[in-house]
């Protein structure tokens, strides 16, 4: 039994595999389905200051090993999600983290702090790569600038360990990923969805209501692999990999790639159970190859 | 209600119809099925399907069960599919002996009559009829008639009549007036009479309009069952979103897939 402990700046889990934000609810949702505290880390639905009633529908299309979605942040703010769900969540025995937004920095700032209160939420993903929203979301994650002003921020005002999500929508995501490590982010995950669209040719439409949404699914895993092997390389701080994660195998390339931990998402809609089996089968791995523990092979691709 | 993964070993599997196929399934490994409300739906996992990802969201057409054994023997749950494009044209490759991984059971099903309100009608369009099978079993053993009013394009269309015509009255229109009445579920004479105390109603949108509309001018109490795209199921990836009046954005697959539709904010 290799040792699956996985360490991310200074949060510390069971296993390197956590759930993507808005592809597991708050964790409760999925508790009949999979053992929720054999998960690393179970990243919540994105929260943002004030209440969201997100885009219209449809917010979906299934495309070729993957979908798109336009979801729109919805939510019901940070203060429902103190008072009504943390209570719910906080004694799930894994690390529950809160996937954050906002349209402007001080928003961002203002329900970091809140959630920075919560004795047992240990970790924040700031999401500066929401491609479905008018404003903020992505705006920020788009620019060197922008990225670094929200992080910097929230960094004032938050002092656990704090993840910021990239968007891989841009020219080069390892110069974002040297940005918000200077602003103060403990750890980057990437990638977030890529933008696209589906058109319905019979009704000669644009399916989504919104036009466009974030691609995710298998699809989408080499080009998250590429980038994660590319801001492994560039940044100090760890990097959380994600982007198509379907089996161990794909995990494992992402670990390879450099990524210290990995978030699975999509896929829980597919097998409510994967994230388990795929820490499973990276034991099964370590062990087949000899390697003590999951850090060893961390980074290790020729 | 729990849910449950399961994989369901196929016993039956027969292409009612160019474009409907009826499969059934028992637990593989000889667990009693859970327990199901009608109305409430199974995400299928679809195999073998390059082109297709996701599980697709499949009502819960009819579920039987031995009750003299307190084993699974002859305990089965149906589902009839319409094909309707690359994941269902593959469910409808399976074949008896197969495996089906479902998730089950899912959502919030129709309301069951009361003594106060007795007189349902299970109003089915399509491949809409299908939960209403399940629910006119469920009101015949709780010692409440149903009575169904099916509709579709031709008599094809019109599905396992005698499943149906074993648990009430049933009325049926055509569009092609091949069998039943000559139009639309709406334009059926029943409706001259009509003293129902709610209609349940499962087809496709302009037809569950029709009949809200319908209902909402003899004020009748009306349920519909959506079927909005989605991804997850459960309530986790907010995809599925129905707008309504007290509660905004809900989710279809949580919520739903029944709902009032003095919950809902449809121009009817």
């Amino acid at each position: 039994m290799a040792d699956l402990r996985t360490n991310i700046a200074g949060l510390q889990m069971q296993n390197p595999v956590m759930t993507a934000s808005g592809t597991f609810g708050y964790g409760i949702e999925y508790a009949d389905l999979v053992d929720i505290e054999k998960i690393g880390g179970i990243i919540v639905k994105g929260t943002t200051l004030q209440p969201r009633q997100g885009n219209a529908y449809p917010r979906m299309a299934e495309t070729p090993h993957g979908m798109l979605n336009c979801v729109g942040l919805q939510n019901k703010g940070v203060d429902y999600f103190c008072k009504n769900i943390y209570p719910q969540i906080k004694d799930i025995d894994t690390n529950m983290i809160v996937n954050v937004s906002g349209n402007t920095p001080e928003d961002y700032a203002e329900c970091a702090a809140r959630v920075n209160e919560l004795e047992k939420i240990p970790a924040i993903e700031l999401n500066i790569s929401c491609p479905n929203v008018k404003h903020g979301g992505m705006a920020f994650g788009t620019t060197c600038e922008g990225a670094a002003s929200v992080v910097s921020a929230v960094r004032k005002v938050y002092d656990k360990t704090l993840i910021v999500k990239l968007s891989p929508n841009v020219t080069s995501v390892s110069d974002i990923a040297l940005a918000v490590q200077d602003a103060g982010a403990d750890a980057v995950s990437l990638i977030n969805t890529l933008m696209g669209m589906a058109i319905d040719a019979e009704r000669r439409k644009r399916v989504l209501s919104i036009g466009t949404g974030g691609m995710s699914g298998p699809a989408v895993k080499p080009v998250a692999l590429r980038m994660v092997y590319e801001v492994a390389h560039a940044v100090k701080v760890p990097v959380i990999g994600l982007g198509g994660i379907s089996c161990a195998t794909d995990a494992i390339e992402f670990l390879l790639a450099g990524a210290s931990a990995v978030q699975i998402g999509t896929h829980n809609f597919v097998d409510p159970a994967i994230t388990v089996k795929v820490a499973q089968g990276i034991n099964e791995y370590l062990d087949r190859h000899g390697f003590a523990s999951v850090a060893d092979i961390v980074g290790t691709v020729e | 209600m729990k849910k449950h993964i399961i994989d369901l070993r196929i016993t039956f599997a027969d292409r009612l119809h160019p474009r409907y196929v009826l499969i059934k399934g028992t637990p593989a490994d000889g667990s009693r099925l859970p327990e199901m409300l009608p109305g409430q739906f199974a995400q299928l996992k679809v195999e073998g399907s390059p082109e297709t990802y996701l599980r697709r969201p499949i009502s819960i057409h009819d579920v039987t069960s031995d009750t003299v054994t307190s084993t699974n023997k002859g305990e089965e749950v149906s589902f009839l599919i319409a094909l309707a494009g690359k994941g269902t044209r593959q469910l409808a490759t399976l074949k008896v002996g197969d495996t089906l991984n479902c998730i089950i059971p899912l959502g919030r099903g129709f309301s069951m009559p009361t003594t106060d309100a007795p007189r349902i009608l299970l109003c089915g369009g399509g491949v809409g009829i299908a939960p209403l099978l399940l629910m006119g079993r469920r009101m015949k053993e709780a010692g409440f008639e149903p009575t169904f009013l099916l509709g579709g394009r031709s008599a094809g269309d019109i599905l396992r009549l005698s499943e149906y015509e074993a648990l009430g009255k049933v009325y049926v229109t055509t569009e092609d007036g091949s069998m039943g009445e000559q139009g639309f579920v709406t334009q059926h004479s029943l409706w001259d009479n009509a003293a129902f105390d709610r209609i349940a109603v499962c087809g496709p949108m302009p037809m569950m309009k029709a009949v809200a509309r319908l209902a909402k001018e003899k004020a009748i109490d009306c349920e519909v069952s959506l079927e909005n795209l989605m991804a997850c199921g459960i309530g986790a990836c907010l995809c599925c979103v129905e707008d309504t009046k007290e509660k905004g954005h809900v989710c279809v697959c949580k919520e739903g897939p029944v709902f009032n539709i003095n919950e809902l904010k449809w121009q009817i």
